[in-house]
């Protein structure tokens, strides 16, 4: 089968998938279940324009064991986050994940307009959305649910004060950028009056109204606009620091004073044009700075689903939904198949498979039975718990865990912003100069001493200097965003270019973390298709990982009675007449007699299906390495690079991964601290750490090393303490940013060295009273003016190789 | 030329009114969203039924979403 991309999120569909849905009468090929219902759920609520609108590919849908939203209408629950308007309407502000577009917008809205009094607005730009409803009408689980039914996850998130903080900066800082911009362009209007008039003659009375419609226009931007350069250079001086916004408002504020005192004499010259650009510029680089962090933000603000809200607590009167936050220890609990557990605790009754990739990464079930110890946010799979608390909220383990950040953070490595450890020498430097000027001209001709020392501290100005960084970090942390890799932190670009070693966590980040079927080998006189169809029976409706794989299978199940879970072992039911298992070889040996069969050699996880007269055939389940991953490693090698992997997984399945893609270094079965301490071991050695990871277990070594990515389906938690989040799940971006990283530093470099040959040149011949101040206003501009277009170079130069879009869609406006 | 006189004042008005508009645009929230509102004006709002093979969905409205 022809290679092809699923039409609903861009993946590969597997081979041997066939999940078609028919979309404007053309059948679209899905790359699985959860994709093929949610593209029918569009269409089929007549919704499929959503597909000619949409600019970007939707978010893969699952089909993985999910909240019960019924929680969600429990008074206590909702008490936290659901208030009542006037109108007796309920409004909630919510999360919705998976919004990728505009389009998204468009089709929630009309959606969730088809459920009667409900009403909904979603912010594209900040993932959110708010919901009212008539709570006569319809149940608040049953708008989430018409979420979940389009492909998208609203929940509650408790951060309401912090996206308001947001907004607010974002407003404050418009305002501040659109009046230096609007201020900016009528000051050079009257500037460039003002320098004709210096070439073919000008009256003085035109020459002082120019001046003072430039005063007057230039005001707003130094008292209004250019605030936060003052504040943030003062508290800098207060701690004894000098960065960057030192210079920055001294060279606002003198050029500014300096033009409204040569105002007022009518002598000297003015700069009001310069002043208004320089902090137009700066203002605008730190505008498009703060919408990069808030956009991360927003990315990750769903941190509280790790636990569910609610539990049910079995007390004397029975079983009774309370919310997990007042359970207390000794408090014994129900945990249904299929839900995540809230608290840490041990086994009271029952026996089931317990996902515990929270912990320790790996995705393979655990088996549990009374007396085992259980933890908060591992996932119940197989049977009913009834679970005895031990800890809840930061007492658990997984708290534990999370903890570890906090220690790995304070002795991460760190690296100074270049500009900010220039910053300090500079400023010193130019004030030194400038009083040694003042005070010899005071003594060679005391009426030239002001002006010439003025020119001094104006040529210096440090646009160029406090330019050169910024603006080659927005441009390429917009090159970063198109190849899928948003960056969180601002060290990312500059720790990116001298990295020496990256490390792989293993499920999850080198391979997709999802089960998929491999090779059939059928037994004597029964065919493979035949081994699938009854292996897929036997695991239909069940919530392992495996039983995902077989979701795979299409065509007619046959049915099954007395189906069940074995645990830790596989399953078992009754097909036609006859008891079938599936799973470990020696599940079948217990139903069938005789030794254990010996699975196909390769080392690779087989599953044994047969019934009583014996083996039927073996099956084979992996997880897939990601597409690309491979170049991905031999173009990180090629970039001199060292490559690791360090998995939480058994060292054998560590090995063959390490093996299928070439890499030397591996090391499995390592515990979140083992992580840790490997890469802190690294660090000692000198080595700068690039780690990648998904899951919680990843947590701490990411923030533990000197810069991190969390692939895109990573969890929250993950997500929110990486440095930089992989949201196309493309590993070959991994080289491509590194690249664009070395180059980033090199313009930095070409940039700085500019900035400061400039002074070095301009310094002495303004000193010397040789710079008419003309000259030094148009030296500042053309200086400032070269150092943007220099990082404009990175946007061009990184533009073949990147990753193609998906055929059928517009491209991205911007 | 003496009509700078009134020009020059004049540009400085019309700046100030465009000033309370943006400030005004921006206060009530018309660019919180603007990756969405940069692209509103292409979906089509309407509901008509689009004249595509499909028009027998839009009939079938409702169907797909009773539970």
């Amino acid at each position: 089968m022809a290679e092809q991309d699923c039409y609903h999120c861009g993946l590969p569909v597997p081979a041997g998938a066939d999940y078609p849905v028919t979309i404007q009468g053309l059948a679209r090929a899905m790359c699985c279940p959860g994709c093929q219902a949610v593209a029918s759920a569009i269409v089929d609520g007549g919704l499929h324009r959503f597909y000619d609108f949409r600019s970007q590919l939707s978010a893969t849908a699952t089909t993985d064991q999910q909240q019960v939203l019924e929680h969600y209408d429990l008074a206590a629950v909702q008490a936290d986050f659901v208030h009542r308007n006037e109108d007796g309407t309920l409004a909630a502000d919510l999360f919705v994940g998976g919004i990728t577009c505009a389009a998204c917008a468009w089709l929630i809205e009309r959606h969730l307009a088809k459920l009667p009094g409900v009403a909904v607005t979603v912010n594209v730009s900040s993932h959110r959305c708010r919901v009212s409803w008539q709570p006569d009408q319809v149940k608040l689980s049953t708008i989430l649910q018409a979420f979940e039914d389009i492909g998208y996850r609203a929940r509650p998130l408790g951060d309401e004060a912090a996206e308001q903080q947001r907004s607010r900066e974002n407003k404050a800082w418009l305002l501040r950028l659109g009046l230096a911009g609007l201020s900016m362009m009528q000051a050079g209007h009257a500037a460039i009056g003002l320098y004709f008039g210096a070439y073919t003659g000008i009256d003085d009375e035109w020459v002082a109204m120019l001046r003072w419609v430039s005063l007057v226009l230039t005001i707003p931007v130094v008292c209004y606009s250019a605030t936060p350069f003052y504040s943030a250079a003062w508290r800098s001086l207060k701690v004894g620091h000098l960065v960057m916004d030192v210079p920055v408002s001294l060279a606002i504020i003198l050029a500014f004073v300096a033009s409204v005192w040569a105002t007022l004499t009518n002598t000297g010259e003015v700069y009001y044009d310069s002043v208004g650009m320089f902090a137009f510029l700066l203002l605008l680089a730190r505008y498009l700075e703060m919408q990069v962090r808030h956009r991360n933000e927003h990315h990750t603000a769903s941190l509280v689903q790790l636990i569910p809200p609610v539990a049910i607590r079995i007390g004397d009167d029975g079983e009774q939904a309370v919310p997990v936050k007042s359970l207390v220890p000794g408090d014994r609990i129900l945990v249904a198949s299929g839900e995540t557990l809230p608290c840490d605790g041990t086994v009271v009754r029952g026996a089931s498979e317990v996902v515990e990739a929270v912990l320790t990464g790996e995705q393979s079930p655990v088996a549990k039975h009374p007396g085992a110890a259980v933890s908060a946010g591992t996932v119940n799979l197989a049977n009913p718990l009834e679970i005895r608390v031990a800890a809840i909220g930061v007492s658990t383990r997984l708290a534990a865990i999370l903890n570890l950040v906090g220690a790995a953070e304070a002795v991460k490595p760190r690296r100074a912003a270049v500009a900010d450890r220039i910053a300090g020498w500079f400023v010193a430097g130019v004030l030194l100069i400038t009083a040694a000027v003042a005070a010899t001209w005071y003594l060679i001709d005391p009426s030239r001493a002001f002006w010439i020392s003025l020119s001094v501290l104006v040529v210096t100005c440090p646009c160029a200097l406090s330019l050169a960084t910024p603006t080659a970090l927005a441009v390429a942390t917009g090159e970063l965003r198109k190849l899928g890799l948003l960056i969180r932190k601002g060290h990312v670009l500059e720790t990116l270019a001298v990295v020496e070693r990256v490390i792989f966590d293993k499920t999850g980040t080198l391979t997709q973390g999802r089960m998929r079927l491999g090779a059939v080998v059928p037994a004597a006189g029964i065919d493979g298709e035949e081994v699938l169809v009854r292996g897929a029976a036997l695991e239909r409706g069940a919530a392992h990982p495996i039983a995902h794989a077989f979701a795979a299978v299409t065509g007619q199940l046959p049915p099954v009675e007395q189906q069940q879970v074995v645990v830790g072992q596989g399953v078992s039911g009754i097909i036609a007449g006859e008891p079938h298992v599936l799973g470990k070889p020696e599940l079948l040996a217990r139903l069938a007699g005789g030794p254990v069969a010996e699975p196909p050699p390769g080392g690779r996880q087989w599953l044994a299906l047969g019934n009583a007269r014996g083996l039927l055939g073996w099956i084979e389940v992996k997880d897939e390495l990601r597409p690309r991953a491979g170049q991905a490693l031999a173009e990180l090698t090629a970039l001199g690079l060292q490559v690791e992997l360090l998995s939480g997984d058994r060292p054998a399945a560590a090995a063959t991964v390490a093996t299928a893609l070439g890499m030397a270094e591996w090391r499995g079965g390592a515990a979140p601290e083992d992580k840790l301490q490997r890469v802190q071991q690294l660090q000692a050695g000198g080595q700068r750490v690039l780690m990648v990871g998904d899951g919680i277990n990843d947590v701490p070594v990411l923030s533990g090393a000197d810069v991190s990515v969390a692939m895109g389906d990573a969890v929250d938690v993950t997500r929110l303490h990486a440095d930089s989040l992989l949201v196309s799940g493309d590993l070959e971006a991994l080289p491509a940013a590194v690249r664009i990283a070395r180059r980033t530093e090199t313009i930095i470099r070409q940039n700085l060295a500019w900035a400061l040959g400039y002074n070095l040149l301009a310094i002495p011949l303004a000193a010397m009273g040789y710079v008419p101040p003309w000259a030094a206003a148009i030296g500042m501009s053309s200086s400032s003016l070269i150092v943007v277009v220099n990082a404009l170079r990175l946007a061009r130069t990184s533009r073949p190789g990147q990753r193609g879009g998906h055929p059928q869609l517009r491209p991205q406006l911007a | 030329m003496e009509s700078l006189y009134l020009l020059i004042p004049l540009s400085l008005v019309v700046l100030a009114i465009a000033v309370a508009i943006f400030f005004w645009a921006v206060n009530s929230g018309q660019y919180d969203d603007i990756d969405r509102e940069g692209e509103r004006i292409l979906f089509d709002e309407d509901g008509q039924p689009q004249s595509t093979p499909t028009a027998a969905d839009d009939d079938a409205q409702g169907e797909g979403r009773g539970d």
